[in-house]
């Protein structure tokens, strides 16, 4: 692997990011690899931006420094956008497409952009990878697995310092057993999905 | 679980917080006291979740823990613990050692027997407080030792640590974080457990008891413990210099180390460092010998310049010429959280050299804010629906720490006046006699307890005329869902007393007082009209469980929810379920007619009695 891996995790309170960044890091430490996960509690989880951060190797501050992120994990595309001082012209943002609107867009008159326009400027600034995670979850089971759909998808750009095989283990070690098969499908959804497109 | 079940030598990732649990658990804690308070929350759930657990597996809970009703009570009850000879530990955020600031201070002179760590949980940026206040001068004002972790393993080192210094010295000390430091994960080396021993013993002394003379005895002895303090930080493991033949010092301690440790690597840089851990006393001699050794100095510490201040003292009394750059030299801020981009900004800006941090481009789209807000169901909003409606124009509404704070926000607006926990009740007395303003007050039912209850009586004895209401969910929410004295069962999952908020005012002497549900707004409207127009102090109690719970609870036994829908036939956009109600689960569609975002709804049916046209209709049966 690169001497350290940068990965932002991010998206609206209550999508599972803080379980997401807690398993990624899990991972890493069953691998043997140093981390360190930096999260959001309390008032963010009203409905708030939840960012976490998650480094791993040589690393020291749990924060990145502007334009040092190597991959970008949303859960929804606006907060994607909200992250762009943190990529660089290499960073890999993995996007769902699906918008939670804010509720001072309707309360407050604040406009949120066209998914389409979202979507140009992140591929402007990086290398974008979308997918509609939501519907992967529900295909999966439950749309709760949308975190673990995009585990599956980060697990396919093979940049993490371990095989996607420590991560999915990881992950069914760390849930409750009744839910270990839906959670390995959304897993595998999201894996083949970016396999897929990177394909064509 | 995990953190119980790891063993000696295994290699888990801990939060801070958990990693303090695991610390004190390793180090034989007897006693473990908190009042919920983010970011030092974790740490006392901990606690909470490992005593459950192991009554579960019908094991021995090794320690007591309790949540206790605040943060002074807290305190006091473990010093008892203490006292008596058991090893204890009380965790609270910032602010909350300002509500056990009384004990805390005299607490250092009467001193302890059984370790004693209280653990103050800092929120530089205000992430979820009231202020940022630097909590680090409570161990110069109280004479506290303290010890500074800047990683989870050093969290859980300085806790056991901790808890030896605390005895060897006989005095309670101070582990203090902050929220960069309480929430990071990080891997954490698992170790033994020390046995417990239940059970202390109490030996009478009255040098316990802090009369005049007592305390005039005590004050020389507890500055004699902070010399001996001072010893063990110059040995301390804690305190190190990592010697980098550098030409440049920079000193730092807490999370501060960690972002200096990645700036001295983006910049390239030959910089030794003093790492501090054991921060109160300062390590004085080494402190000095880093001074001589080097011609600039940089101190990286957020808020308050507490170790720059000391150096320069060090260094004035040994006559030592050197430059200190830090917040006087006007590179470093009070304000805020610091990141790696400041110090390196900084560091840049003091050596001359570049910074090689490119710029960052924003984004050419504007981003909508995405502020936290009641939860769709949240019985909060309905109460402030139901009291907005009620009270005459011009109406004051002093409100509170709680999830209820974000009544502050458009369209409900429901939030005047805080300043701290409990000071609704205060300042709704003080408005009732400074102004002829209509008060209707907001307090969390936690709340209540927690800091409310004086001056309810202040109010009831001077006869202020006031509402007064306590939004009754029936938990800790904002926090993370921890119990309070209003639930039957305490933070080990053992039956406890339930006190009724109803029955408390009425015992402090609350002769009008409404008890509603909020769900039901034309009878908590009524309820609100009645409080105001009696002439004295009224308390209305809202009570509704926190929607969060009773989603899970519903989860839990198999229930599904009734979701709804707007009937766009009868709705005649006159907008009000979005511009007056504000449940975050409406929205407008591009042609601007309203809709209800289905994965939101929680079903509660509030929005109906708001719609005048009764265009919400039930949609459907979903499972949660």
């Amino acid at each position: 692997m690169k001497e350290k891996l940068n990965i932002i995790l991010t998206g609206v309170g209550g999508q599972g990011v803080i379980t997401a960044a807690t398993l990624l890091g899990k991972a890493a430490v069953s691998a043997k690899i140093n981390v360190i996960v930096s999260e959001v509690h309390g008032m963010a989880q009203r409905g708030g931006v939840v960012d976490c951060t998650v480094r791993m190797g040589k690393v020291h501050s749990p924060l990145l420094t502007k334009g040092s992120a190597d991959v970008i994990i949303s859960s929804e595309p606006v907060e994607a956008l909200r992250q762009l001082e943190k990529t660089n012209k290499k960073t890999i943002v993995i996007t769902d497409i699906k918008p939670v609107i804010p509720s001072t867009v309707a309360i407050t008159g604040e406009s949120y952009p066209k998914v389409e326009d979202i979507t140009r400027e992140l591929k402007n600034r990086c290398n974008l990878i979308t997918i509609d995670a939501l519907s992967l979850a529900e295909k999966a089971g439950n749309k709760v697995v949308k975190n673990v759909v995009l585990l599956g998808a980060l697990s396919a750009l093979n940049i993490l310092p371990f095989s996607h095989d420590v991560l999915l283990k990881s992950i069914l070690a760390n849930i409750p057993e009744k839910y270990v098969s839906i959670n390995k499908r959304a897993f595998e959804l999201g894996r083949d999905a970016v396999i897929e497109q990177r394909k064509t | 679980m995990e953190i119980v079940e790891a063993k000696p030598g295994d290699t888990i990732l801990l939060l801070g917080n958990e990693a303090i649990t695991r610390g004190a658990i390793e180090a034989g804690v007897d006693f473990a006291t908190t009042y919920p308070g983010t970011p030092s929350s974790e740490i006392a759930d901990t606690f909470s979740a490992v005593a459950k657990y192991l009554r579960k597996e019908e094991k021995e809970v090794p320690f007591f823990f309790e949540y206790a009703t605040n943060e002074k009570v807290a305190l006091e009850i473990a010093a008892a613990a203490s006292f008596s000879g058991l090893r204890a530990l009380t965790c609270m955020k910032h602010v909350g050692l300002n509500v056990a600031s009384d004990a805390f201070m005299t607490y250092m002179y009467v001193g302890c027997k059984g370790g004693h760590i209280i653990v103050t949980a800092d929120d530089p940026y205000c992430h979820s407080s009231q202020n940022e206040q630097d909590n680090r001068y409570y161990a110069l004002f109280g004479n506290a030792p303290m010890l500074e972790p800047s990683t989870p393993q050093e969290a859980k080192d300085m806790t056991i640590e901790g808890f030896k210094i605390s005895e060897k010295l006989g005095l309670p000390i101070l582990l203090r974080t902050t929220t960069r430091v309480s929430h990071i994960r990080g891997p954490v080396r698992i170790g033994k457990c020390r046995k417990t021993k239940g059970k202390g013993f109490f030996e009478k002394d009255p040098m316990l008891v802090t009369v005049p003379a007592t305390a005039r005895a005590k004050h020389p002895v507890l500055l004699k413990k902070m010399e001996k303090a001072r010893e063990l930080s110059e040995k301390s493991a804690f305190n190190k210099i990592v010697d980098n033949e550098g030409e440049i010092g920079i000193v730092a301690s807490g999370i501060s180390v960690s972002h200096s440790l990645e700036a001295i690597e983006i910049l390239g840089l030959k910089a030794d460092i003093l790492k501090l851990g054991f921060t109160n006393p300062l390590p004085r001699k080494m402190c000095e010998q880093f001074l001589r050794d080097h011609e600039n100095i940089v101190v990286v510490e957020e808020l308050e310049p507490i170790v720059e201040n000391q150096l320069k003292e060090i260094a004035f009394d040994a006559g030592i010429d050197v430059n200190i750059y830090g917040k006087t030299s006007g590179h470093f801020s009070k304000l805020y959280e610091y990141t790696p981009d400041i110090v390196v900004e900084q560091l840049a800006k003091i050596l001359n050299i570049k910074n090689p941090i490119p710029e960052a481009k924003p984004s050419s789209l504007p981003i909508p804010s995405r502020p936290p807000v009641l939860c769709p169901g949240c019985p909060h909003r309905a109460t402030y629906y139901a009291a907005k409606k009620a009270a005459p124009k011009g109406t004051i509404y002093p409100t509170d720490i709680g999830c209820y704070t974000l009544g502050k926000s458009p369209p409900l607006e429901m939030a005047d006046v805080l300043l701290c926990m409990g000071s609704n009740a205060g300042i709704a007395g003080g408005l009732s006699k400074a102004t002829d303003q209509k008060i209707i007050s907001f307090m969390g039912d936690s709340t209540f307890f927690h800091a409310a209850l004086p001056a309810i009586v202040d109010a009831v004895h001077h006869n202020h005329d006031c509402v007064m209401t306590v939004l009754d969910n029936r938990t800790t929410a904002m926090t993370g869902h921890q119990p309070h004295p209003g639930n039957a069962i305490d933070g080990m999952g053992k039956p406890a007393k339930a006190l009724l908020v109803e029955d408390v005012v009425k015992g402090l002497g609350v002769e009008h007082v409404e008890v509603v549900d909020p769900k039901n707004l034309e009878e908590t409207t009524k309820a609100f009209k009645r409080a105001l127009e009696y002439k004295g102090p009224s308390v209305v109690v809202s009570k509704s469980p926190c929607i969060l719970l009773e989603l899970r609870d519903k989860q839990k036994r198999g229930e599904k929810i009734n979701t709804y829908q707007i009937d766009q036939d009868a709705c005649k956009r006159c907008n009000i379920c979005i511009s007056q109600f504000g449940c975050p689960a409406f929205y407008f569609a591009e042609d601007k007619s309203v809709h209800i975002n289905e994965e939101l709804c929680t079903g509660c049916g509030v929005c109906t009695q708001v719609c005048p046209f009764d265009a919400i209709k039930k949609k459907r049966e979903v499972s949660l």
